[in-house]
């Protein structure tokens, strides 16, 4: 059963049904395949910027469709609820297009970010290294200015889309001033020496390459930096808020997809004589399973309204981040408990969403730091 | 060109389909409503006609109030406009009354082509192409999966048992379409956006000109006498290759006459 929307316009309930139609129809079939041979599906957002769905939240003059988070939010939990990877995909990209929105010059706005937010290129996030995961201000790759241009060195470790995108958003350290000795670079993909590791072989999340993306001496114009020198820890974590949403939203439907495909099965499948949903002890696992995926949503739509509404949002983010992902995991492992055995093979999808929900935990902060930044934002 | 595309508004083929027990009509509050599939490929081809010779593309629906749903889906995957004709003396009407109905909408907008998908998911009488073309006095070409335009002339390939016929004839004329024609588009968020202040207009029986003795549930010239339910579908056969599958196949496929 679809999820209960209250959805504040005419143009987001079609929106919705947009997404649906295309969920349905673009990624359902393609999602077993893709998932079981790593292979990544350029094809899909290709579909996807072409209806629009990659540049919900920015601004219609740059070809944005200037929605609220609670709206985007909610598209994006659609994309999950399918298709896990495309849901990160679509998050990924976001968070490498707000560095450009939020800190380019007009002129850098208008040279790219049309491009971006139609689609036509895909965007990866340059931000951890091997060492300097949960502590970015650790980074070691270097940006070094050489008259009117910059040569980076470096490695970029878990580049979602490495070797895939068409731009890298990268973080580098102009100066050895700690957190305020890192600034912000726009790469296109093909400048030469930007290469990239074999991608990761993962638990989960094969339809999203993972690599490490290798910085030797990659020379880009000055014009290529996206804010102040040293202003790039400070847009790194401004944009990383919003990226937790991203993510609670994806979680939240992944969530959602395992329920739904355990309510069906729990109708379907009968025990002693009736289905099981009608034994009182799956049938609580499943409302507990309901009550987790309901609440992950009230609690990402709680934050994205105060961020639409411009008011601080960060540890709203975090609890959202913490709650979501949390619950995903729950609710997935619970839906391979329901459907038994069937559910420990791959035939059905659930064992492959328990894997998907594992790393929701862990990447854009692990839910250790978001308990951190949430306690101390309470110890303020 | 004026071309107006037919869309319907039928229950989602993917939730369950019921007849309402005290008329017998179509239980539409039951189920989600969706574009009638067939005419999503009708409105491709109407948008594709208006890409090639230029002109507008006007939606035509007949339906309840909740079929503005299925409009403004066919408005933001790049139609004009729209007329919607509703009226609660039109509920019931059967594919008789429907074409006369819409041909008196039809007197409202002109036409050069009107196009239509060949049948509805929903009754699957698959007759309005042929009674809208009798009522107007123009050509129809039913079932087309294939329609190239020059001029007032229009040549299609229809489908049929053995292959297809190609035809021909002079606008104006009705087209239904199957689903081999083309490839619908999806709408996009800008074409939802622009979909909003598009012109629909709404359309009673007094100002389309119907007199409302010759439509809805009373006047019908048909009536549904008895339904069941489906029956449920029976456990498939297994047959075991125990190296003569071939011939069990042929055989199977032989008693029910396929070969």
């Amino acid at each position: 059963m679809p999820a209960v929307r209250h959805l504040p316009t005419s143009e987001s309930e079609d929106l919705i049904a947009l997404t649906r139609e295309l969920a349905a129809k673009e990624l359902a079939p393609r999602v077993t395949a893709a998932e079981r041979e790593g292979a990544f599906p350029r094809e899909v957002f290709a579909t996807l910027g072409a209806a629009g769905l990659l540049s919900l939240p920015y601004p219609e003059e740059f070809g944005g469709g200037a929605q609220p988070y609670e709206v985007y939010l909610q598209v994006l939990e659609e994309i999950g609820a399918v298709w896990a990877s495309v849901g990160v995909g679509v998050s990924v990209h976001a968070l490498s297009c707000f560095p450009l929105f939020a800190y380019g010059t007009d002129e850098q706005r208008s040279a790219w970010l049309p491009g971006m937010l139609s689609g036509e290129r895909l965007g990866a996030y340059c931000l951890s290294e091997a060492h300097a995961g949960s502590d970015p201000a650790a980074m070691r790759a270097r940006a070094v200015r050489d008259g009117d241009s910059y040569v980076l060195d470096g490695a970029k470790a878990w580049t979602t889309h490495g070797g895939e995108a068409d731009f890298y958003t990268v973080m580098a350290r102009t100066s050895d001033d700690g957190a305020r000795g890192i600034s912000c670079f726009h790469v296109p993909a093909g400048t030469p020496g930007l290469e990239f590791d074999r991608p990761e072989d993962k638990m989960g999340l094969m339809g999203s390459t993972t690599a490490t993306v290798r910085l030797e001496g990659v020379r880009v114009p000055a014009g290529n930096r996206i804010g102040a020198e040293g202003q790039g820890l400070s847009i790194a974590l401004a944009g990383l808020d919003a990226g937790r949403l991203g993510i609670a939203a994806v979680a939240t439907g992944l969530a959602q997809g395992a329920l739904d495909t355990a309510v069906r099965y729990a109708k379907e499948r009968e025990a002693f004589g009736r289905a099981i949903i009608d034994h009182q002890g799956l049938a609580f696992v499943l409302a507990d399973m309901a009550a987790a995926v309901e609440s992950a949503r009230a609690t990402y739509l709680s934050a994205a309204r105060l961020k639409d509404a411009g008011r601080p949002y960060g540890r709203e983010a975090s609890i959202a981040k913490l709650i979501a992902t949390d619950n995903a995991m729950r609710v997935t492992t619970d839906a391979v408990q329901v459907l038994g055995g069937a559910g420990y093979t791959r035939d059905f999808p659930v064992e492959r969403y328990m894997r998907e929900a594992k790393v929701m935990q862990i990447f854009e902060g692990t839910n250790q730091i978001q308990r951190l930044v949430i306690s101390r934002h309470l110890a303020r | 060109m004026n071309i107006v595309v037919l869309v319907k508004q039928v229950p989602d083929t993917e939730s369950p389909r019921k007849l309402k027990s005290d008329d017998s009509t179509l239980d539409r509050a039951a189920a989600d409503g969706v574009i009638n599939e067939l005419d999503e490929y009708a409105i491709e081809e109407a948008l594709k006609i208006k890409e090639a010779h230029g002109g507008e593309v006007t939606v035509l629906t007949m339906g309840p109030a909740k079929a503005t749903d299925s409009i403004r889906k066919a408005l933001a995957m790049g139609a004009d406009k729209a007329v919607h004709l509703v009226d609660d003396g039109l509920a019931g009407s059967d594919a008789l009354q429907t074409s006369y109905a819409i041909q008196q909408a039809l007197g409202r907008t002109g036409f050069d082509i009107v196009i239509l998908g060949s049948e509805s998911t929903d009754a699957r009488t698959g007759v309005l192409a042929a009674m809208l073309s009798e009522r107007l006095g123009v050509p129809q070409i039913t079932l087309a999966n294939k329609v190239e335009i020059d001029g007032s002339a229009i040549k299609a390939q229809r489908v049929t048992d053995y292959g297809y016929d190609r035809v021909e004839a002079t606008l104006p004329a009705v087209v239904s379409v199957v689903e081999k024609i083309n490839e619908p588009r999806y709408p996009s968020f800008k074409g939802i956006m622009a979909a909003k202040k598009k012109p629909v207009e709404t359309l009673g029986l007094g100002d389309a000109g119907i007199d409302a003795a010759q439509v809805g549930l009373a006047n019908a010239a048909t009536e549904v006498v008895d339904f069941a339910d489906a029956p449920a579908r029976a456990q498939g056969q297994i047959v075991t290759d125990e190296g003569d599958g071939g011939a069990k196949i042929a055989e199977f496929l032989a008693s029910k006459k396929f070969v």
